[in-house]
């Protein structure tokens, strides 16, 4: 990508950072951390590497993009609506009686979302069942799939690993959003991932580490994917949870908190002023 | 009526599958390393490249099979009932009754009469878990023919199903020139006035006996065949309930979530009679051959017979 190739796509990350924060405050609930810890890939996805056309959310052609980490659908959200699947003013009522935007994805209720999800674990295995599918139909569509480092706790993970990988799902590409933070604490002293790499590995992936806030490794990455024949990719994306908002940055107490009206004031003056820098 | 052999509905699942998919081409069949057993292996035969074995994996196949309804197939996915609705309930409320996906989910070796293997196997629990998913169809065949249409009513309704398989062979009693399966429809298959019995799936024929028995005793019994245990013919039981009074169901599933209570709540609702449950009385089954069994459990045709008489 050329220089303002990328500039655009750090100005798109910082709005979705901005409507990710404007979403959870609103809704006085959500998850904070990991929206914006997933918040520039979730970016890339949507401006830069998936087919996809918000006139036509249910394209049987279209690439499609399953947030197994459910919760960080703030991100999710910011991104579709700035894309165009809806109207941004949708995120103001995120988690409210009879609003569209639902505390985890809805694929019923809401353009863009591809499948409903929050339960961990399941997004994954719903993912290798699309990607099957476009080999069965030959379809050529690429199955994105995100998955939290937290979320390669659950056994069922590690089922669709061996399943995807089996089936030879080269068109199925899943990102670990490696933030290092999960509600209890640190991953590495809740349950641990060592040698995750290598896990994956094992497991018959192919497997990818990049910097989950850098769009130039990210292109290397989905590039490299795309050519990759015979098996899936992993994209572990180490990234900072609550990346952005100086005061979420690396702290577990966001996961899952909504900013008080202070909070979110200087959030958004925070965004406000890294997006004025960048239009500079 | 022709003379057929005895069959278990698991095959006469696997034989209709493999019916369906030569006319539709959306079909794909999933299994979890029992496809000899839940005879999904006849699909496979007849469709390889349509079927897709996911391996001791019960919650990651109910997640391929959402991913795929997803894409536009109708994934039918099989495995033991206990493993299907119980290893994967969250999997199969959440990935697939929430988006209320097109998915079928066939639970096989249901009820006591998996026999020998026991109570770990022998699932009791599995209508009660589906019938509580909001929008799952839950769909319990009697014999041969009704399970042959019951797959292919569910394949022509858009939304989950869940179709419950037996292990064992039996008779089948419903005439294949007259059957005609409905949805949600009951079937009576006896008139009588005294009570209705009101029974589903593997012991819906010992009960027709016990029925016909007491009729020679002078007994009036009516007999409906509950194939659709969720939606439930209302209108069917509401009927019975004020032409006869009493209500006595008959399932091979614990009387804690099944039939019976669905029918029980139609009734308190709609026309209080009293209701009485024949069934696995909350508890676990246990190793035996499967026809022994049913008759430990009071659910063989004489076994039956007592209990209704005991109760008119």
């Amino acid at each position: 990508m050329d220089k303002s190739e990328l500039l655009e796509l750090k100005k798109t990350a910082c709005q979705v950072r901005l409507w990710t924060i404007e979403g959870v405050f609103n809704a006085k609930s959500g998850h904070p951390g990991g929206s914006l810890s997933a918040a520039d890939m979730m970016t890339y996805l949507y401006f830069r590497e998936m087919n996809t056309d918000p006139s036509q959310p249910k394209a049987p052609g279209r690439d499609r993009f399953v947030l197994s980490k459910g919760h960080c659908c703030p991100a999710l959200y910011a991104a579709l609506a700035l894309k165009g699947f809806f109207p941004t003013e949708e995120i103001k009522s995120l988690r409210h009686i009879g609003a569209m935007l639902q505390g985890h994805p809805d694929m019923k209720n809401t353009p863009g979302v591809d499948m409903s999800s929050g339960s961990l674990g399941q997004g994954i295995s719903a993912a290798c069942g699309m990607a099957l599918a476009g080999k069965l139909s030959g379809e050529a569509y690429r199955v994105y799939a995100m998955l939290g480092d937290g979320e390669c706790e659950e056994g069922q993970v590690w089922e669709a690993l061996m399943f995807a990988a089996h089936m030879k799902l080269d068109n199925l590409c899943l990102m670990v959003d490696y933030n290092g933070l999960q509600i209890d604490g640190n991953v590495a002293d809740v349950a641990g991932l060592d040698h995750l790499e290598e896990k994956f590995a094992a497991f018959g992936m192919e497997v990818l580490t990049i910097n989950g806030h850098d769009f130039e490794e990210m292109e290397a990455a989905f590039a490299k994917a795309r050519t990759v024949k015979g098996k899936p990719t992993v994209i572990i994306a180490r990234t900072v949870k609550g990346k952005g908002v100086s005061y979420m940055e690396d702290q577990v107490g966001w996961h899952g908190k909504a900013p008080n009206a202070d909070e979110y004031r200087k959030a958004m003056d925070e965004l406000s002023a890294q997006l004025k820098a960048l239009e500079a | 009526m022709a003379e057929m052999k005895k069959i278990a509905t698991r095959e006469s699942f696997g034989l209709a599958l493999c019916e369906l998919a030569k006319e539709h081409d959306d079909i794909v069949v999933l299994d979890a390393d029992l496809a000899a057993a839940t005879k999904t292996e006849i699909f496979k035969k007849a469709f390889p490249d349509r079927f897709f074995d996911c391996g001791i994996a019960e919650a990651n196949m109910i997640g391929v099979a959402a991913g795929l309804a997803a894409a536009g197939k109708v994934p039918f996915a099989a495995s033991f009932a206990m493993f299907a609705t119980g290893r994967a309930y969250e999997q199969v409320r959440n990935s697939v009754g929430y988006p209320h996906l097109n998915v079928k989910i066939a639970g096989s070796h249901a009820g006591i009469t998996v026999g020998e293997d026991g109570a770990t196997h022998q699932c009791c629990e599995d209508l009660a878990l589906m019938r509580t998913i909001p929008g799952m169809v839950v769909l319990n065949p009697a014999d041969h023919y009704e399970m042959v249409e019951a797959v292919k009513a569910a394949y022509a309704y858009q939304g989950p199903v869940y179709i419950r398989l037996g292990r064992l062979a039996i008779e089948s009693f419903n005439d294949p020139e007259t059957y005609h399966f409905e949805l949600g429809k009951g079937i009576t298959l006896e008139e009588g006035t005294d009570v209705t019995v009101i029974a589903t799936g593997l012991v819906v024929n010992e009960a027709l006996k016990a029925v016909r028995a007491l009729k020679e005793k002078g007994i009036s019994a009516r007999l409906i065949n509950i194939h659709t245990i969720k939606p439930l013919d209302k209108e069917i039981v509401l009927k019975a309930a004020r032409e006869t009074g009493k209500i006595i169901t008959v399932e091979e599933h614990n009387i804690i979530g099944g039939l019976g209570e669905a029918v029980a709540a139609v009734t308190a609702e709609g026309c209080p009679v009293p209701v009485y449950r024949i069934g696995i009385e909350d508890t676990f089954g246990h190793s035996g051959p499967a026809l022994g069994l049913l008759a430990e459990y009071g659910l063989d045709a004489e076994g039956l017979a007592k209990r209704i008489e005991a109760l008119v």
